[in-house]
């Protein structure tokens, strides 16, 4: 995970309090979207950074962002990191301005979407130059470092920028004048499968993130954050900013109370009933099996989890969210399994298919990045490992794990990470030049442990 | 570290040695490598202690500096290693081949072959990067103005080790390679990988002495001594024996340096000296022995298939050196700029996919270990069912069903390669479908499935006819090997020039600066309250 760095450009308020001195989550992201809306289409800077904590709206602000300047006559291209996000923000693009002339620009061998077929407006192309008209032309960071010797575009939005590479910046940043760059700084950093030491330190270290080396490059660039998740419910919300995001809290858009979770079908009293109870009272819950070292794909935790999974959908779960008085079904759609590693979520995925479960999303964090579910059910990264690894410590694996559930969130696990995280201090070498990050895997992990302490459900009763 | 590596180091240790990581030799080796021992003073950065080097087993050249903190004396072992170096560059330097104009790439020559040199790990392979760095920027006697000039090739050597050791980064290059490093990709041995490092032990594993199992040859190696103290087995280096440090050499070394103050007789000199040179020999020569031993155990594996593909990358690189140093180019910069070192990663990046694909294809044992991990998978053909490309031209799509005993993780629509023997590349495809065999009655087996059918759409590789080209569709009982990963990946697109590096990056460098000013020295770190603690 990657802290912003701080610069001296001005920063938001975004106290957003009433006149009466509350917290009006609506009026503190309208004030951050102004102030954000304005740099961008009347700043001097050649670079906008917005920092969005989890489900913040990063969506909803790039799709207005564009909108705007569209209306304002620039010529703007969008830059975004993988075919689905593309496609998703293509999409909501066209939704939300269906006259507007978007040029979706794709790889011969990757066809986008189908859905976006239903976008009259919405002009799918494989060369940039039958594009040119377009307003608005969206790519991936992939696809854009093939443009080469076109006229460059007044400005650009750069979506999830802190998942980008800083040589993925340098290959594309020729192709505009000036960006606003959008991310999450908590999420996973990007990684190369290479060693990539003996860059560390410098400004341009290619195998770090876009927004850190253009931030070393341009220190006065204008920051803003976004002040308020939608997304996570009151009762993650004060976690998640505590644990990943010290220095840049944010506050849930919704107060206690508002999202509820109840079942149809009373629990029989074992574990997975007793944790799915606690999960639906509190917004959290932890389901500790007993300590052992084991392989990766643990079969009791992969039965454990699945077993959670079959019971959650088993016992009629009904979400609410205020202010719509109407529950909605929890359906296998709205649930995802998370993991850390492929092998694990394969393993997942056998033993729900065993227990006659189809329709629930089970991947790594790396791919959950960016989704959001009702409840979600983590295998934590730590369980039944015999070290701590600076993969399984990163922060932003257990950030994405712990931030993608609008209700609940169930963590499986077995017990003594704790004791683990105590044998396996961070010891990774210290760069010089390299921005010290935090909070470190290490404390994140103790944070998030510490809390769901407080929701443990023992595995058999 | 894989599950299958797990697997092999418990077999390891219950067979009491070594067992295969291979079935082939993934790396290059030379004819004649060059092997390079060296040995660096305790608690001195950069100040070597001797090096044993040389292309003839049986006699080596060994390289002493009798007292590490003299300059002079430094000066004089970087020349001498300049003089075991640089003429076998010299002598690959001119054998060339014509390569044949390609579609990208005018006609143009590459050596023939290139030098190799082998260290005895990877700590002995940094050290060789170090002695690049501290000896290319170096002035020579030519320079009237060069407060301590140094012998007139130290600065080009310091350019070739650099060129080798930034040239060892890149995955499955084989220029400058680390003996432990070749070994443990070959064997598994029933001791950690850190315990690796040490080649002794890492020998012991591999090929004991008789009468001994591979865990009690490895302890000897690690930790007996003679009666007079001293390992029997010295570490590989650079670091030396603290042991050896203080009760042999600190004294041979005071008394070297009383010789030479007294103003005695050169005789006494050239006693005291001799004596270091015998001491630090005794120090490296058993490294030197394991180096070759290592040597001899990696020629009794037949060569992998596309060794020589990724030699010639290496014979590339070489070629690409001498023609900077032809062209009067500067030493390699201190840092890389921005461009150049996004160019190297997404360099490397491609190596290592290129690597990772080549062994697997080269070698059962490696394929293994991606059909274990889901990255590829094996078995019979069941079906073949002939369907079709949609559009004006119908091209043939025919459809496999594969029984495999593993498990690919595959999304439908992920493609899938197949090689195809005497084709230039490998088949296309993709993953329709993966399922578990049920019975015939359609109901699952108990306990798990003992195989998976894997429907494939192949979609390349068949002709461009309407009917696919002879041999290129298999047929129902033939086995098939897919993988998930590209046989042959290559580059992304190009960066830009360093002038055009954009604003996000800091601007092109040196901008405004006229060509040819040397780049301004760091700024000294600023003393803060802590200097004085």
């Amino acid at each position: 995970m990657t802290q912003p760095v701080r610069a001296d450009g001005p920063d938001t308020d975004g106290s957003g309090r009433g006149a009466g001195g509350e917290f009006d989550p609506g009026r503190a992201a309208a004030e951050a979207t102004a102030a954000i809306l304005e740099s961008t289409l009347h700043g001097t800077a050649r670079g906008v950074v917005v920092d969005s904590p989890p489900g913040a709206g990063k969506s909803t602000l790039v799709v207005r962002a564009a909108r705007e300047l569209a209306a304002a006559g620039e010529s703007l291209m969008i830059v975004a990191q993988t075919n689905a996000q593309v496609d998703d923000l293509a999409d909501r693009l066209a939704t939300a301005e269906p006259e507007l002339p978007v040029g979706r620009l794709h790889g011969s061998e990757s066809l986008p979407d189908k859905a976006l077929d239903r976008h009259p407006a919405l002009v799918k192309d494989t060369s940039v130059a039958n594009l040119r008209s377009c307003k608005v032309v969206i790519a991936t960071a992939a696809k854009w470092a093939y443009v080469k010797d076109t006229e460059p575009w007044r400005h650009a939005i750069v979506d999830e920028a802190y998942q980008m590479r800083s040589d993925a910046l340098l290959q594309v940043a020729g192709l505009f004048e000036r960006a606003l760059f959008v991310g999450d700084p908590g999420q996973l950093d990007p990684f190369s499968v290479v060693g990539a030491e003996q860059w560390a330190g410098l400004s341009y270290d290619p195998s770090a993130s876009a927004v850190v080396t253009l931030l070393a490059h341009n220190p006065g660039l204008p920051q803003h954050r976004l002040p308020v998740s939608w997304r996570l419910p009151a009762s993650a919300a004060p976690l998640v900013s505590r644990a990943f995001y010290p220095y840049t809290p944010f506050r849930s858009g919704t107060g206690h109370g508002d999202r509820r979770l109840v079942f149809g079908v009373p629990g029989d009293g074992d574990g997975p009933d007793r944790v799915l109870d606690e999960a639906a009272a509190s917004g959290w819950g932890l389901l500790e099996l007993p300590a052992r070292h084991t392989p990766r794909t643990d079969p009791e935790a992969v039965r454990a989890v699945a077993t959670v999974v079959r019971r959650l959908l088993d016992r009629g779960g009904l979400t609410y969210a205020a202010p719509d008085p109407d529950p909605a079904p929890l359906t296998a759609d709205r649930i995802a399994v998370g993991t850390a590693h492929r092998d694990q979520a394969a393993a997942v995925r056998a033993a729900l298919a065993d227990l006659g479960v189809a329709g629930v999303t089970v991947d790594t964090a790396n791919r959950l990045q960016g989704r959001e579910f009702d409840v979600t059910v983590v295998l934590h990264p730590l369980s039944g490992r015999p070290d701590a690894t600076a993969f399984h410590l990163e922060t932003g694996r257990l950030c994405v794990l712990a931030s993608r559930h609008r209700h609940a969130c169930i963590v499986v696990c077995r017990a003594g990470v704790a004791e683990l995280l105590d044998e396996h201090p961070s010891s990774e070498p210290v760069q010089l030049g390299v921005t010290v990050k935090f909070p470190d895997g290490w404390e994140a992990n103790h944070a998030v442990l510490a809390h769901l302490a407080e929701h443990r459900v023992a595995w058999r009763a | 570290m894989s599950l299958m590596n797990t697997l092999a180091r418990a077999e390891a240790v219950a067979a009491g040695r070594a067992v295969p990581a291979a079935t082939v030799r993934h790396r290059h080796l030379a004819e004649r490598p060059l092997v390079l021992v060296p040995l660096t003073t305790a608690g001195e950065a950069g100040a070597p202690l001797g090096a044993m080097v040389g292309t003839d087993r049986d006699a080596p050249v060994l390289l002493v500096v009798p007292q590490p903190l003299d300059r002079e004396l430094r000066f004089g072992f970087f020349a001498g290693l300049a003089a075991a170096v640089l003429p076998l560059m010299a002598a690959y330097e001119d054998d060339v081949e014509v390569e044949p104009a390609t579609r990208n790439r005018e006609e143009s020559e590459v050596c023939a072959d290139a030098p190799q040199i082998v260290v005895p790990n990877s700590a002995a392979l940094e050290y060789v990067r170090l002695l690049g760095r501290s000896t290319r920027f170096l002035r020579t006697v030519e320079d009237p103005d060069a407060p301590h000039p140094v012998p007139v090739p130290v600065p080009l050597l310091g350019r070739w080790l650099t060129h080798y050791g930034e040239r060892a980064r890149t995955p499955g290059s084989a220029l400058l390679v680390a003996m432990t490093e070749l070994l443990t990709r070959h064997w598994a041995t029933g001791q950690s990988s850190m315990e690796d490092q040490h080649l002794g032990a890492l020998l012991g594993w591999i090929d004991p002495p008789p009468g001994l199992d591979g865990a009690v040859a490895a302890e000897r190696a690690q930790t007996d001594r003679a009666p007079d103290g001293l390992l029997l087995s010295p570490p590989a280096g650079p670091a030396t024996d603290p042991l050896f440090d203080n009760r042999v050499l600190a004294p041979a070394m005071a008394r070297y340096d009383a010789a030479r103050t007294d103003g005695a007789d050169a005789a006494e000199v050239a006693a005291a000296e001799a004596d270091v040179r015998r001491l630090v020999g005794s120090q490296l020569r058993p490294t030197w022995d394991d180096v070759w031993h290592g040597l001899d155990l990696l020629r009794a594996l037949p060569e992998g298939a596309r060794v020589a593909d990724r030699w010639k990358r290496d014979r590339w690189s070489f070629t690409g050196h001498r023609d900077r140093l032809r062209a009067g180019e500067p030493p390699q910069p201190k840092r890389d700029g921005a461009v150049a070192a996004a160019q190297k990663l997404a360099g490397r990046e491609t190596a290592q996919a290129r690597v990772s694909a080549q062994e697997a294809l080269d070698d059962p044992l490696t394929m293994a270990v991606r059909r274990l991990a889901g990255e590829a998978f094996a078995g019979e053909v069941t079906g073949v069912e002939m369907t079709y490309s949609e559009g004006r031209r119908p091209m043939p799509r025919p459809l496999l069903t594969v029984r495999t005993p593993d498990l690919p993780q595959a999304e439908p629509g992920t493609k899938a390669y197949r090689a195809v023997p005497g084709a230039k590349s490998a088949q296309s495809a993709e993953i329709v479908s993966v399922a578990p065999e049920v019975r015939s009655d359609g109901t699952p087996y108990d306990g798990g499935p003992a195989a998976h059918l894997v429907v494939v759409r192949l979609t390349g590789g068949m002709g461009s006819g309407r009917v696919p080209k002879e041999g290129s569709v298999p047929e129902a009982g033939a086995r098939v090997d897919f993988t998930l990963f590209e046989h042959d990946p290559r580059g992304g697109p190009g960066l830009p020039e360093p002038e055009q590096t954009p604003w996000t990056h800091g601007g092109p460098p040196d901008a405004g600066v006229p060509p040819g000013t040397p780049p301004p020295a760091d700024a000294p770190d600023p003393v803060t309250a802590e200097d004085y603690l």
